[in-house]
């Protein structure tokens, strides 16, 4: 009998709110996150609009001199993992703590440190690039920052999979869990690349919406989609082993059951043309979790509302599924929070875990003209009741990377 | 004075309050700072009194006093 894992908490740092309660309330409501940008000047650039945060205040989540070390990913990533361990009410001194584990990925790392240090390094020498550059900088601090936090001494590492991090990081996590390495990990994702040289490269990449309008330009399955929108934030969940939860009295938001993990093998960016690396990586969860595609009832898509990421992605749903598809739902949730690469697994995660818990389907916004190549139940414009046992959550990311996990209803 | 400026970098670096940072006070035992604070700080020195301090100097500095007393005699 497999040890069986499930969700006891979770953090989230967002546009549409920080805590799990503002994040869900606003996915409920099919609320807009995205906005006009202000930290950086994008007037040269062929995108205006992000899911930026306009009011983070670190001082609230950490101590300030440790804020000031640390890049923006970094305090998003210990913010979130601050409100997921409230929220899971761990009493730290009665854990094991060489049981406990953190997988906290970042697709980017610390880019705004990394440029303004490159710009240290021009303007001034060498002599004045800051100490702190690269424990700053790397993308695997925030997994050891946390652990330093919470005395965590059991399995850690950092997964950096672009914009499939988090989705690997709560699948890597889940096994760690259940093949008995640990009893509890904090796992999630954490993101920050809304600076200058990250958000040109990814203009400049034509992968970004153009839609100047922040009510519509994150349109995934809608005629007019033209391109992601960049958000920020982090995602953090608390997954224990479920003895571990109930001996404690763990409220439980969710059990995980799978994980699928794959690559395409075919091009740095693009998807493949028929999905073989979606497909198997979907088949590999729902196999993972001993059941049968008839059972899924919602598809928390990858739905990046670029041209070609959303039909590949029905296509391959259409293929899994098969006649099934037509029967179930698959919203995307970046509708609403933009896509916030290696952290958007861990916030659509903690949306799917709550759409179980609550039975009730997330809505994708902004559908005013489907594309009838993604002709799929994408709980339109407004969210509704539905009750889900078995969901899953999809992430895609560049480099080919797929990865797909599987949740259920607690029972 | 060359205190009162000190005192104020230290206070932004190492995120201390003012009233911590005496003459004598060390860096690592009364300030909780680390070696890398150490040296993002001997920077920010040099940056504000327009100085280098060279690296067998910089290892010699332990507490406040060594600051404003190596500053005062170079500068």
């Amino acid at each position: 009998m497999k040890r069986r894992v499930v969700i006891t908490g979770a953090g989230v740092v967002s546009s549409l709110g920080f805590g799990l309660d503002q994040f869900w309330g606003s996915i409920k409501e099919g609320r807009n996150g995205i906005s006009e940008i202000t930290r950086i000047d994008v007037s040269e650039m062929s995108t205006k609009v992000g899911a930026e945060i306009k009011d983070f205040d670190p001082n609230l989540f950490m101590d300030k001199k440790e804020a000031r070390r640390m890049d923006r990913y970094n305090q998003f990533a210990m913010a979130a993992s601050k409100m997921a361990v409230e929220n899971a009410k761990l009493d730290l001194d009665s854990l094991d703590k060489d049981r406990c584990g953190v997988i906290v990925g970042s697709g980017i790392g610390g880019i705004e440190t990394f440029e303004e240090q490159h710009s240290v390094l021009l303007s001034k020498g060498p002599g004045r690039v800051s100490p702190f550059f690269i424990p700053m900088m790397i993308s695997n601090m925030a997994s050891g920052r946390i652990a330093i936090q919470y005395g965590f001494m059991g399995f850690n590492e950092c997964v950096v999979t672009a914009c499939a991090t988090s989705n690997n990081a709560i699948g890597d996590s889940f096994k760690v869990i259940q093949r008995g390495d640990a009893d509890l990990m904090l796992t999630g994702g954490a993101e920050a690349s809304l600076t200058s040289i990250s958000f040109a490269g990814f203009c400049n990449m034509g992968a970004m919406s153009k839609n100047p309008d922040p009510a519509t330009a994150s349109r995934p399955f809608d005629k007019d989609r033209d391109g992601f929108v960049m958000g920020e934030g982090a995602g953090v969940l608390v997954l224990e082993e479920l003895e571990h939860a109930l001996n404690r009295g763990a409220n439980i938001l969710a059990e995980v059951v799978g994980y699928g993990c794959t690559c395409d093998a075919y091009h740095i960016t693009a998807p493949h043309p028929e999905g073989l690396g979606g497909i198997k990586s979907m088949q590999m969860a729902i196999n993972d979790a001993g059941i049968k595609p008839e059972e899924v009832s919602y598809i928390n898509a990858h739905g990046t509302s670029t041209p070609l990421n959303d039909p590949g992605e029905v296509n391959v749903v259409k293929t899994v599924f098969g006649s099934h598809a037509a029967n179930l739902a698959m919203s995307s949730t970046k509708s609403m929070t933009g896509h916030l690469l290696g952290a958007a697994g861990a916030i659509e995660a903690i949306a799917t875990a709550m759409a179980i818990h609550d039975s009730f389907l997330p809505p994708t916004i902004n559908v005013q003209n489907q594309d009838p190549e993604c002709d799929i139940d994408c709980v339109p414009n407004k969210g509704r009741e539905g009750n889900i046992k078995y969901a899953l959550s999809n992430a895609l990311g560049f480099g080919g990377h797929n990865a797909t996990i599987c949740l259920k209803k607690y029972e | 004075m060359v205190f009162d400026k000190v005192k104020k970098l230290i206070v932004e670096q190492l995120g201390v309050e003012e009233e911590d940072i005496t003459m004598e006070a060390s860096f690592i035992d009364d300030l909780g700072a680390d070696s890398l604070d150490i040296v993002e700080l001997i920077m920010a020195l040099e940056e504000e009194f327009g100085l280098e301090i060279p690296d067998n100097e910089a290892e010699k500095i332990t507490t406040v006093s060594d600051v404003v007393e190596y500053i005062k005699s170079n500068t």
